[in-house]
């Protein structure tokens, strides 16, 4: 109830002191170093002639997860400042988010705000479980939050933070720190920054060179566009090898290339695929299936069904078997790689260990193909064979024996075309190529879904048949649709709900649904 | 050793007169202690105020100089009982533990502590853990409090106010015989501040003086007819003392005019809140200086009415700002209020939400409901007004954001653990799984999902008790080392072999008390100078009688750990199956041995680091290996390959090569796409020259093979 017995009191002006606080927080997932940063950010302040107050959030919330930390500045004065200790939603001048989803949660939360808030963050990407578990692609858009970004900052600065850091021998929070500073957010000199990473005494030299990185960029003021985590390694356009096959190839390759030209580009990289696989024969074989599907394709449509099995025939007829395996394993392209990858230092040696788990199957996979399928026939046989064969092997491909053991496996490929699992891949192809030429000939996007259904084989042993039921179970669906209106649409979200989940239980709510508006009624095409 | 170091900021606790302290809340309680002269010092470890135990394990030697006794309790409930030494004899003394779960197991013995009642002071300083950072359910500690009739501190945080703190509490606790809890929040503990030190007190009365004149009164013992008195002395005596006490003494505070129209009333610990939500109203200085009357409450137990009443005078109405429910504080001044007969109105979670943390958001929009409500003349006229504040509209990101709650650490070694188990239930079918508080909870989240419930710290197999006469699957428990011994080798080990329980007990031994920052335990492998480690948990379980023991050492090898499962799952042994699967916390040996592996390369001295690798080309990007695992350094890349659709696995740098992606695909027979690269630093001589050999052979195999062939490598 208000009162009315007391004046009213004639609120007093507004403390211009107010606006001098400076709210500053750091979004960061456990481990990053946030704490380091803060005590920095927090003696240069002090040294400043400012009164800081810094709060975190230790616990489990640091294994891993994401945490905050929150600090609050100000002009020391005779009397102590009231901060505020924990951040408000509209009320932060500086958010620094040491990873970009870091960045889109600070956003969510109302930390970042166009009237005060510079945001900081580094571009790059640390996935949480739940983007990597997906079997498909489960990888969050950072483009999604830097168009928040954009929207929601008074300033915006972002750059990969993380790899200048790497690249400078330290962690993260030195780069961020460099990047806080370059910002001019705060109103302390560079010098005194880098004076607060003198004294903590720790690996001075390294956080000072990431230090100046990170002041470069945002001095800059860089908005650098996250990019997904890329290997940057993209395989040869032309191969190497005896200049009689090399010549040979420059033939097949005009083949490909006089191909029309939506189809050209993936038709070259599937040539290639094939060739360094098998062999050019391979490769010829390759094209001629390119070209059947090219010859009931429908220019008016791009080439687009083409354009796909272009890619997919490709990627089934370069399965992956033993051979394949052993082959990569052996290939001195593959060991400059890891070099590249482990960077062993100046004199250091490196020893490389494989895991291999070989079962029965592959075992059966690589024999001649009549012999091949009478034994798997015989559960007696497969079973004896996998009481032999079934055992983690680990082979050290730094040593001769183990590595000449698959460097011969590799070498066995040219036996390839007749063993069973060749003949088993082929017959799975081909069914697979004849579906959608028909599917086609009655709706060409269905023909070209069906195509991409292909994506759904992937993997080793069990999680390869678990990948070769769920493509059976997306056939099975699209073979009640064909003939409607939707049927590509319907493909295209079965195909996606297989990939949603390990287990295929998204696949079977959809099928579900399918079976509940197309089972029951004729389909144009019984398969 | 404890994951975080507090070797070089103990110094600190040395400062004297004169002298400004600058640093963190915990540091700053343990000089307060120090300053009032403690006599002893305990407590259990447990966020937020883990730091306070390393602090002062780190501070020993700073305590033994000055005569006090440190003791790293067993568990809560051991750290409350250290209290009985202030019973009789008058030695000041403080313990510390989490709230409000570390209060739960203490509660038995404070309890008896608080009927007792106490001659030298006993402060029992809680970590409140609440809100967004915590890690427990969310609840009060103050109902401890008022059942077992306690005082209870919740000070201003701000580092000032919560060194004074500690002084009134063993002032207030020895005025009125009476144990007192001090509250600090999850982000008090480590608020950065300042305050003036003073010197440091050597007890006047020691511990070890008490051993020299021991004295006893069955009048202290919780036993009828004496029990009986105890409860009228709480009653008669000691709660008058204290209520003349906290008024003579002012431990509340009053802020703002004397004559405003309407106040606040808050509790110690909201008052930087409500000042930052005054500041932005417009109703109050950087300094915190109001034009609203607070009337703070750095005792929030007991409650003075009188003081009460005198801030109520020649107000309308007041807002009782207190976080967390029930809302004790409110319903006894509303009582009081109505018994009085007074009509001032009282507001509080009316405006304010009834749970939940209160954040500046909350108070922000809960004090400014209160006052359009009961004073509009005093807002500044653009809040009277509506908001016609145009804010620009932002995509919504809530779909895109993944949650990211915390997870096991890189390397971990409860990962394989856990591996195995899902390994083992894709095969034998889902089971009933308990389990228990510590890093090992996390594998109940994805990629794991194993463990459907947590009772309490060293109560998994306890809470599997009900599945004990077992069935046609065995029940699976999980207990951590930290939570073994803190209760639950009686609880848990000891009720499962005395009820001939038919349950699985998995016991994941990391070498420390790893989720609360690494505190040594009983069973920890490191030397501590001061402490007793190295007792092995297998021989505390035969002790109990657990005839069916498996202990592993290598909690990577996978196989290994599916076997002595498979074993424990299907042997017809009657009674408990205690598996102890051991391997030292990948953190905390992080720490410990990255520096020493740096010297010794630098010196010169052979020293073979592993890291995994994936081949890009033998990766089909299923992530098969990722749920298994979930190691924030398996991660996923795309390869600039117009034939793949799906990002490959790949790992990065922080891999610290403990093994588990190797060992997962080898047992669950996922794929060759794994490789090991040891590098040996400072090869020997023998070791340099028989490598080069091995090396100028593959590779002269390597280009025969490539110069036969067409080959389009990828660089």
């Amino acid at each position: 109830m208000a009162s009315s017995t007391f004046s009213p009191l004639s609120a007093r002006p507004h403390d211009p002191a107010l606006d001098e606080i400076i709210k500053l927080a750091i979004m960061a997932v456990g481990g990053q170093g946030g704490g380091v940063l803060t005590n920095w950010i927090e003696d240069c302040a002090r040294a400043n002639g400012y009164a800081v107050q810094a709060t975190s959030v230790a616990g489990v919330a640091q294994r891993t997860g994401a945490t905050i930390y929150y600090m609050e500045m100000a002009p020391a004065r005779e009397r102590p400042a009231v901060f505020s200790l924990l951040p408000a939603a509209g009320d932060v001048d500086i958010l620094v988010a040491a990873e970009m989803m870091e960045a889109g949660r600070a956003i969510m939360r109302g930390f970042v705000t166009p009237d005060r808030t510079t945001l900081i963050a580094s571009s790059h990407r640390a996935l949480a479980v739940s983007e990597k578990t997906v079997p498909g692609d489960g990888i969050a858009d950072s483009e999604e939050v830097v168009a928040a970004a954009e929207v929601a900052a008074q300033r915006f600065i972002a750059f990969d933070m993380e790899k200048i850091a790497v690249d400078a021998g330290s962690m993260i929070s030195a780069s961020l720190f460099g990047a806080l500073a370059g910002s001019g957010a705060l109103p302390f000199d560079r010098a005194s920054f880098e004076q607060a990473i003198r004294a903590s005494g720790r690996g001075v030299e390294a956080s000072l060179r990431a230090f100046a990185a990170g002041f470069e960029g945002a001095a800059q003021g860089r908005i650098e566009t996250p990019k997904p985590a890329s290997t940057g390694r993209t395989a040869a356009d032309r191969p190497s090898g005896p200049e009689k096959l090399i010549a040979e190839w420059n033939a097949l390759s005009q083949r490909a290339a006089a191909l029309p030209a939506p189809v050209r580009d993936m038709a070259l990289t599937g040539l290639r695929a094939v060739v360094d696989y098998q062999d050019l024969a391979y490769g010829r074989q390759y094209l001629d299936r390119v070209e059947q599907v090219l010859a009931e394709d429908d220019p008016a449509r791009d080439y687009e069904l083409t354009r796909e099995a272009a890619k997919y025939i490709a990627k089934a007829m370069a399965y992956d078997d033993v051979f394949r395996i052993a082959d990569i394993k052996t290939r001195g392209s593959r060991f400059e790689r890891v070099r590249q990858e482990i960077r062993p230092a100046e004199g250091a040696q490196m020893r490389l260990t494989e895991f291999m788990h070989p079962r029965a199957e592959e075992i059966v996979g690589m024999m001649p193909r009549f012999l091949g399928r009478w034994l798997s026939s015989r559960d007696g046989a497969m079973r004896m064979i996998d009481k032999l064969v079934n055992r983690g092997r680990r082979l050290r491909t730094d040593r001769l024996l183990p590595f000449g053991q698959l460097y011969v496996l590799g070498g066995l490929r040219t036996f390839r075309r007749g063993t069973l699992r060749h003949a088993i891949e082929t017959e799975h192809l081909e069914s697979w190529l004849a579906k959608a030429l028909t599917y086609r000939r009655v709706d060409y996007q269905l023909g070209v879904e069906t195509l991409r259904n292909r994506r759904l084989v992937k993997g080793y042993s069990d999680t390869h048949a678990r990948g070769l039921s769920k493509f059976d179970r997306v056939m099975d669906g699209v073979a009640l649709l064909a003939g409607r209106d939707d049927a590509a649409h319907w493909c295209r979200l079965l195909r996606e709900a297989a990939l949603a989940d390990e287990k295929g239980e998204q696949l079977e709510g959809a099928l579900k649904t399918v079976r509940s508006f197309a089972g029951q009624s004729e389909t144009a095409l019984q398969n | 050793m404890a994951e975080r170091s507090f070797a070089k900021e103990v110094r600190k606790l040395k400062l004297g007169e004169g002298e400004t302290f600058t640093g963190e809340g915990i540091l700053a309680l343990t000089k307060a202690l120090l300053e009032a002269g403690v006599g002893y010092v305990g407590g259990y470890q447990g966020a937020p105020i883990s730091h306070l135990m390393d602090v002062l394990a780190d501070a020993e030697e700073i305590l033994t100089e000055l005569g006090v006794r440190y003791e790293a309790n067993a568990s809560e409930a051991a750290a409350a009982a250290m209290l009985a030494a202030s019973v009789h004899y008058p030695i000041r003394g403080a313990v510390t533990f989490k709230g409000p779960v570390g209060v739960n197991v203490a509660s038995d013995a404070l309890a008896n502590l608080a009927s007792s009642g106490v001659t030298g002071g006993a402060l029992v300083i809680i970590g409140e853990d609440y809100g967004e950072g915590s890690s427990i359910m969310q609840e009060r500690s103050h109902a401890f409090a008022m059942k077992s009739q306690m005082w209870l501190l919740d000070p201003r945080p701000n580092l000032p106010s919560i060194v004074q703190s500690v002084q009134q509490g063993f002032e207030l606790s020895e005025a009125s015989n009476t144990p007192v809890m001090l509250t600090v929040r999850i982000r008090s503990c480590h608020v950065t501040g300042s305050f003036a030190a003073r010197d440091n007190k050597r007890p006047p009365f020691t511990v070890k003086d008490a051993l020299a004149n021991p004295r006893s009164d069955y009048a202290r013992v919780v036993l009828p007819p004496m029990s009986y008195i105890q409860e009228h002395d709480k009653i008669d005596n000691r709660w008058p003392a204290a209520l003349k006490h906290i008024r003579e003494h002012k431990l509340n505070e009053v802020f703002g005019p004397a004559d405003g129209p309407v106040g606040i009333v808050l509790q110690g610990g909201m008052y930087n809140g409500v000042i930052r939500a005054l500041q932005r109203l417009g109703l109050a200085d950087i300094h915190g200086d109001t034009d609203i009357p607070l009337y703070v409450l750095n005792v929030t137990y007991p409650l003075v009415p009188d003081e009460f009443f005198e801030f109520c005078e020649g107000k309308s109405a007041v807002l009782v700002v207190e976080e967390g429910q029930p809302e004790f504080i409110e319903q006894a001044f509303g009582a009081a209020l109505y018994k009085s007969g007074r009509t001032i109105a009282l507001h509080g979670k009316d405006m304010l939400p009834m749970a939940g943390e209160y954040t500046g958001q909350v108070m922000l929009d809960g004090i400014e409901a209160f006052l359009k409500k009961a004073a509009p003349e005093i807002l500044p006229a653009r809040l009277r007004a509506p908001n016609s504040e145009q804010k620009p509209a932002l995509p919504d990101l809530s779909k895109t954001v993944p949650m990211r709650p915390p997870g096991f650490c890189t390397g971990c070694p409860e990962r394989p653990i856990f591996a195995a188990i899902k390994l083992t239930e894709m095969e034998r079918g889902k089971h009933q799984i308990a389990g228990d508080i510590g890093c090992h909870l996390f594998a109940s989240l994805p990629p794991f999902e194993i463990g459907g419930s947590t009772m309490g710290y060293g109560l998994g197999p306890a809470s599997n008790a009900a599945f004990d006469g077992g069935g046609e699957k065995r029940s699976i428990s999980i207990l951590g080392d930290g939570g073994f011994w803190h209760n639950g080798l009686s609880s848990s080990i000891g009720n499962a072999v005395y009820n001939k329980s038919d349950g699985v007990i998995v016991i994941v031994d990391n070498f420390y008390s790893a989720a609360t920052g690494g505190q040594d335990i009983l069973s920890s492998r490191a030397d501590n100078p001061s402490k007793a480690t190295g007792h092995p948990i297998t021989d505390a379980v035969k002790g109990v009688g657990v005839k069916w023991v498996r202990q592993i050492d290598r909690t990577y090898d996978v196989p290994k750990m599916r076997k002595i499962l498979d074993e424990a799952l299907t042997t017809d042994h009657v009674g408990p199956k205690v598996i102890v699967a051991s391997s030292e916390c990948m953190l905390n040996r992080q720490r410990r041995e990255k520096p020493l592996m740096a010297k010794a390369i630098k010196e010169g001295r052979r020293v073979e680091k592993p890291r995994f690798g994936i081949d890009e080309d033998v990766c089909t990007g299923d992530h098969a290996c990722i749920r298994l695992s979930g190691c924030p350094s398996l991660s996923l890349k795309k390869l600039d390959d117009p034939l793949r659709d799906d990002p490959i696995a790949s790992i990065d740098q922080s891999c610290v090569g403990c093994g588990n992606c190797g060992e997962v695909a080898d047992a669950a027979v996922l794929c060759p796409s794994f490789y090991r690269a040891d590098v040996v630093h400072n090869p020997g001589k023998l070791e340099r020259l028989f490598g080069d050999y091995r090396t100028r052979i593959i590779t002269w195999l390597q280009q025969r093979r490539s110069r036969g062939r067409l080959e389009f490598s990828r660089t």
